[in-house]
């Protein structure tokens, strides 16, 4: 066996490592989704009527919708109608220490090594705990609040700050966007509201965890980010989810505002549970990504690093409408066993001198395969705008796809836009000559990947990084705990 | 330190090693010299531990230990090092990062403490002046970009930063000017105690004016046909191959 395919066999054989349950009782919807469902999730939360009927609409426009067929990916029908919509933890108590979170959900945190404690401890991050659904815990909220920052669930942004959440909500992604986008509009459960008032910036990064629990329960996070002039915050989102046999739904949303001169930097890590190495179960990433830089020099700038998921389908977007506004889009993508992946970015160029820049890092191994599709529009109106992408594909082994779809639509003769693509192989001559520095295989993959990987991985805000690297590492590695 | 005995080893079913016989103490400088295509990068790299090469026959003993089945980098870790011929690229890995890694895995392996940042620069900068290597090379991505000469300098440099017991330089003179090769040289003398061995493979002659091998074997057709001292290599270097391969042909 040539080292290539041993190398290739121990990814294969590589299994996901944070495959374990909590099992705190839930209190669910049942499965099937209709106008009572709709209104079931309304009324759990206790919503004004304005949203439920926010809801409804966008339900009445995902029934008239079809499920999107133009990825690259391929998975048995949805049953939309099997899946659970709602489901929470029985404690909904507020609380006010450490001491009164279910011990249950603090163990969780603990093996991904994430315990709330040390994060309030040692790094100053601000941490918005989602499980299933329900926002448990919400730190720094204090400090956060004396600069007016608003960081807090999105169930309680809707009470608290009704008038901000009517603002914007569905201002960046239109509740008939997409097919995902109306079903989460419909269904939406909970996620983060972050809101930085003019001028100011925001003094840490504000980190949000998802985690997947319950069983065949869909995730349709909802979050809000909002930037007023002059400001400026770095929100971080990470996930893992636990060992699976059913196929879970996650269809996510996210809308970014930036106002004038303001700038927004949001970094992800994506691990949801890919399936076992026959490509059984595992996650369905089905999420819109949209930013909207409508001041002028106004920034977005997303990071991702996607590991997870048995199939992802993800564009994190930046719609420049502010003249000299900038889109930044920073992605690596690895794709192991059978995972696919269709991701990549969509900027489009409204106003006069914007700029975006598109790094994109596939990795693909096993049999997967991972799709990079990008589209850059130019409109008539944006003068002078500038675009550059890279889109690299690192192969491991023969069995595996890298495909680019990059789609450039320019209307403005002034337009500079550089597409710049890259395909490679891990070699059996570098993992050998690691090997004779010392390094076995799995560190020697390890390291190349990192290299590779390294002009995203910086963008990462430091403790996240180092996350980002091991989780890298995790995701290539054998299967030896 | 290192005995080979009766090795023939293949690649993709083609012998290319048939019957080496070759014994190394500590102290000695061991030079291969050969035709090309004769297996001498085989050697190294069979001698490496690279899973490309079948060994069909034969035994390799380091430090009184079979290494056959031992992987890359326990050969690595054991205090065995190899300057290849043609040193990879490892885009986005700066050099620093590659062989604190590489150092901290030797030392392990060795029951040392792991260096720690300000000790693995202060090792680091020991050694720089042994191989003129400048600072601003080993912050940049591994090999990316280096000259051939950088390239060759930073491999003498990995040996003196990872003190093997045994090193092989795989034609570490090729594409190298006057200068490089002294400066490479000078770094392999440095190096030289008794405790430590070396065994240079090269084409040419003239990187043993500058490194003087106590033996000097030649290998043609994946066999050592001739060994003798150093004067063999200026022989070889007057009278060409032709003289060995005939003087085989009457035996």
């Amino acid at each position: 066996m040539s080292k290539d395919d041993q190398i290739l066999e121990e990814i294969t054989n590589s299994e996901y490592k944070y495959g374990f349950q909590s099992d705190f009782e839930s209190d669910s919807a049942p499965p099937g989704l209709n106008e009572d469902i709709v209104r079931f999730i309304s009324e759990k939360k206790n919503e004004p009527e304005w949203l439920l009927e926010w809801r409804l609409k966008a339900f009445r426009n995902w029934q008239k919708m079809k499920e999107p067929k133009w990825p690259n990916v391929e998975y048995p029908p949805i049953n939309y109608q099997d899946i659970i919509y709602y489901s929470a933890p029985k404690k909904k108590k507020k609380v006010d220490s450490l001491d009164e979170v279910d011990p249950e959900l603090l163990e969780t945190f603990k093996k991904l090594g994430i315990s709330l404690e040390e994060q309030k401890r040692l790094t100053g991050v601000a941490v918005d705990a989602v499980i299933d659904s329900v926002s448990v815990k919400t730190t720094f909220k204090e400090k956060l609040g004396e600069l007016g920052v608003i960081f807090c669930s999105f169930s309680e942004a809707v009470h608290d700050h009704p008038e901000l959440v009517k603002k914007y909500l569905g201002s960046v992604v239109p509740q008939n966007d997409n097919f995902f986008a109306a079903l989460n509009s419909a269904v939406f459960s909970d996620g983060s509201f972050c809101y930085i008032p003019k001028g100011v910036r925001c003094p840490m990064e504000l980190s949000t965890y998802f985690r997947i629990n319950a069983a065949n329960t869909g995730q349709f996070e909802r979050t809000l980010i909002v930037a007023e002039e002059g400001s400026y915050v770095s929100y971080l989102e990470g996930c893992t989810a636990p060992m699976r046999d059913e196929n879970q739904l996650h269809a996510a949303v996210v809308e970014i505002y930036a106002e004038k001169d303001a700038e927004v930097k949001y970094s992800t890590v994506q691990n949801w549970y890919p399936g076992d190495k026959n490509g059984k179960g595992g996650i369905y990433n089905f999420v819109t990504k949209r930013g909207l830089c409508k001041g002028d020099n106004s920034k977005i700038s997303w990071t991702q690093v996607e590991t997870g998921s048995s199939i992802t389908w993800k564009y994190p977007s930046c719609v420049l409408a502010g003249d000299n506004s900038i889109g930044e889009f920073y992605s690596v993508a690895v794709t192991n066993n059978r995972q696919q992946a269709d991701t990549g970015t969509k900027m489009i160029h409204i106003g006069k001198n914007t700029k975006s820049r598109i790094v994109s890092k596939g990795v693909s191994a096993g049999f997967s395969q991972n799709s990079y599709r990008g589209q850059v529009e130019v409109h008539k109106r944006a003068e002078n705008s500038r675009n550059f992408s890279q889109c690299d594909s690192l192969l491991m082994g023969d069995k595996c796809g890298a495909h680019t779809f990059p789609y450039i639509d320019v209307k403005n003769a002034s337009a500079q836009v550089e597409h710049e693509a890259t395909t490679s192989k891990i070699g059996e001559d570098q993992i050998f000559y690691c090997n004779q520095r010392g390094l076995d295989t799995e560190e020697a993959v390890a390291l190349i990947v990192n290299g590779y990987a390294k002009e995203v991985l910086k963008q990462l805000p430091m403790e996240f990084a180092v996350e980002a690297q091991k989780l890298l590492a995790i995701s290539l590695e054998g299967s030896v705990g | 330190m290192l005995s080979i005995k009766n090795l023939h080893a293949s690649i993709e079913g083609k012998e290319i090693l048939k019957g080496i016989n070759l014994e190394i103490k500590p102290g000695e400088i061991h030079a291969i010299m050969g035709p090309n295509g004769s297996g001498k990068s085989t050697l190294a790299s069979v001698l490496a531990g690279r899973e490309e090469y079948e060994v069909d026959k034969g035994e390799i003993f380091f430090d009184n230990e079979d290494i056959l089945e031992k992987s890359p980098e326990d050969r690595a870790r054991d205090g065995l090092f190899l300057a290849f011929q043609y040193p990879v690229e490892i885009p986005g890995v700066s050099t620093t990062n590659f062989l604190k890694a590489a150092v901290n895995n030797v030392r392990k392996h060795r029951g040392l403490e792991k260096l720690d940042a300000v000790k693995f620069l202060q090792a680091m900068k020991e050694k720089m002046k042994l191989v003129e290597i400048d600072q601003s090379l080993l912050s940049r991505s591994l090999n990316e970009g280096f000259s051939g000469g950088e390239k060759k300098r930073n491999e003498v440099f990995q040996m003196a930063l990872l003190d093997p017991k045994l090193a092989i330089l795989d034609e570490t003179d090729s594409g190298l000017d006057i200068d490089a090769l002294k400066i490479v040289s000078n770094g392999v003398n440095k190096l030289r105690t008794d405790k430590n061995a070396f065994l240079v493979i090269t084409h040419y002659q003239r990187l043993l004016n500058y490194i003087q091998p106590d033996f000097v074997h030649v290998l043609v057709n994946g066999q050592i046909v001739k060994s003798g001292g150093k004067e063999l290599a200026l022989e070889l270097e007057e009278r060409g191959y032709d003289w060995i391969r005939e003087e085989e042909a009457v035996k």
